[in-house]
């Protein structure tokens, strides 16, 4: 990064300091702060899409979307959440690449699993082995996002059918009476009023997703816990920069990172409920 | 629209560019000196140099590729890589799961490092080992209370905070923290468990296991593998 970089062994204190924290490495480090963010603010969308289709669901008139519905909350919420990260990205990697294998090599008679071992031909690999580094990550990522998305959205669904259930049942017989057709009620009454009812539970569960987010290097993604631990730890001769035990002061770094990240979530979430509480017949809906 | 999503998604199944041999290097990045992530963001050490000239000498297009070595042999049979090459011992447990090439590294004796002037009870006393290592099951097995950790690097940090008594991992990887401890941390005896270190692959890949042996016989024949490790473990390491 700077000149004076050049042999770090013979420079100390401040510039050995600022050296230290310019390496290629740090600032992979720097970058996946980066992902973090980029992770939580594409998951909690999909997670409420995932959510919000499992909640209509499991209201629906029909059965089949019912039973799909329930089953969908209840498989997820009930299974615990590690099993299911790790379950997801792999299940859905090996059917897509055996999905790509009877598609592309149809010519292949040997059979996908030999023992322990998946094979799958070249050709339908995903990505395929000579792609790029950055494609390899990317794919994990969006197996991770549509992981986080999954898991995320089952308790998200619970939480917006609970809002669904909540809003007055006379106000919808009003809509009735009214002459709305179900599809009118269910936009014009029963949308706009849920998000009050559903708002505590949301916030949870963005505070858990926040949280959540140092799983993602159980799938393979190389996120901020992995860089501190792989950062801070003991560093022998063998490297550039040898130091001691330096964990707790990465990991202190971390925590001041999620919690500054927990307070500013909370102190938007305090506002959205405060302007939603408007005028609504609740206690905080009073002022 | 629909029809665009759909043949969208067929192109993504089908699209693809001829092969040429990319080979994925699957290592742990955590283990100098056999291999760690330098501070350029690099998979570095001894592993990286062998791995290269064999990929050289064999003709291959290698890529490398960090993974936790806890899930290091389910991903490689599920084939996310094509080898594993972390410093991993040839035992027969594991060759029921993978195949392995001829060893790469000779056997070297794995070392018990505690804090220095502490009398530890190898045999009853609690020692630290890495997870699914060979030194895990001799710990398991000798008598003395295992605690496992994910990475090397816990292990160390173990035996300094006094959770565990001792750690047994390979001297290798512990020889050179004892030497900069200035004193904090000795030796407390070796053992020699384990074979060679070799080459993981999976059981259904014969052909990249014979271009892969053939090349470390090459390296064996010419001296360039003794070089290497003479370079990396000092001159008083084991050669071939």
């Amino acid at each position: 990064m700077f000149n004076y970089c050049a042999d770090p062994s013979l420079i100390e204190g401040l510039q050995w300091l600022s050296c230290y924290i310019t390496t290629p490495k740090h600032m992979s480090f720097y970058l996946s702060f980066g992902v973090v963010l980029l992770l939580i603010a594409l998951a909690a969308p999909i997670a409420m899409g995932f959510g919000f289709a499992g909640a209509v669901a499991s209201r629906s008139q029909r059965l089949g979307f019912r039973l799909l519905g329930h089953g969908y909350l209840a498989m997820i919420r009930g299974v615990p959440d590690i099993v299911f990260f790790l379950f997801i990205p792999i299940a859905l990697d090996q059917a897509f690449e055996y999905l790509r294998h009877q598609l592309l090599c149809p010519d292949v008679t040997a059979p996908i699993r030999q023992g322990n071992d998946f094979v799958v031909c070249s050709a339908a690999k995903l990505p395929l082995s000579t792609a790029d580094q950055w494609v390899h990550e990317i794919y994990g990522f969006a197996l991770a996002l549509l992981a986080f998305g999954v898991v995320f959205g089952a308790f998200a669904g619970n939480v917006l059918a609970g809002a669904m259930a909540a809003v007055p049942k006379a106000q919808l017989e009003t809509g009735e009476a009214f002459g709305m057709t179900q599809r009118q009620i269910f936009r014009r009454i029963l949308l706009p009023q849920m998000w009050i009812y559903a708002l505590p539970g949301l916030s949870n569960l963005w505070m858990i997703l926040i949280k959540a987010t140092p799983l993602l290097f159980l799938l393979g993604i190389e996120d901020i816990v992995y860089w501190a631990r792989e950062l801070g730890g003991l560093k022998t001769n063998a490297f550039t920069y040898p130091h001691p035990d330096w964990r707790a002061w990465y990991f202190a770094v971390l925590m001041v990172f999620y919690l500054s990240l927990t307070y500013v979530s909370q102190s938007i979430l305090d506002w959205i409920t405060h302007r939603l509480s408007h005028g609504q017949a609740t206690m905080a809906g009073k002022g | 629209m629909k029809k665009v999503l759909l043949s969208a998604m067929v192109a993504a199944f089908i699209a693809g560019p001829a092969m040429a041999e990319t080979v994925r290097m699957g290592t742990e990045g955590a283990y100098p000196p056999y291999n760690f992530i330098n501070d350029n963001g690099q998979v570095d050490g001894f592993e990286r140099e062998v791995g290269d000239e064999l990929c050289k000498r064999a003709n291959l297009d290698c890529v490398w590729v960090v993974n936790e070595w806890d899930s290091i042999i389910p991903n490689l049979v599920s084939g996310n890589y094509d080898t594993i090459i972390a410093g991993m011992s040839i035992t027969a447990e594991r060759d029921e799961v993978i195949d392995f090439t001829q060893d790469y590294f000779p056997p070297s004796p794995s070392v018990y490092m505690s804090l220095s002037g502490a009398s530890v009870d190898l045999k009853g006393g609690v020692i630290a080992a890495q997870t699914s290592t060979i030194q895990a099951s001799y710990v398991a097995d000798s008598g003395a209370t295992l605690v496992e950790f994910a990475t090397p690097e816990e292990t160390v940090a173990a035996v300094k905070n006094g959770e565990a008594d001792a750690v047994l991992a390979d001297g290798d990887y512990l020889n050179p923290i004892i030497a900069e401890s200035n004193g904090a941390l000795a030796n407390a005896g070796e053992v020699s468990i384990g074979g060679g270190v070799g080459m993981g692959i999976r059981e259904s890949d014969g052909a990249l296991k014979a271009k892969m042996d053939k090349a470390i016989t090459s390296m064996k024949a010419d001296g360039s593998l003794n070089t290497l490790i003479k370079k990396w473990f000092g001159d008083d390491a084991n050669t071939f």
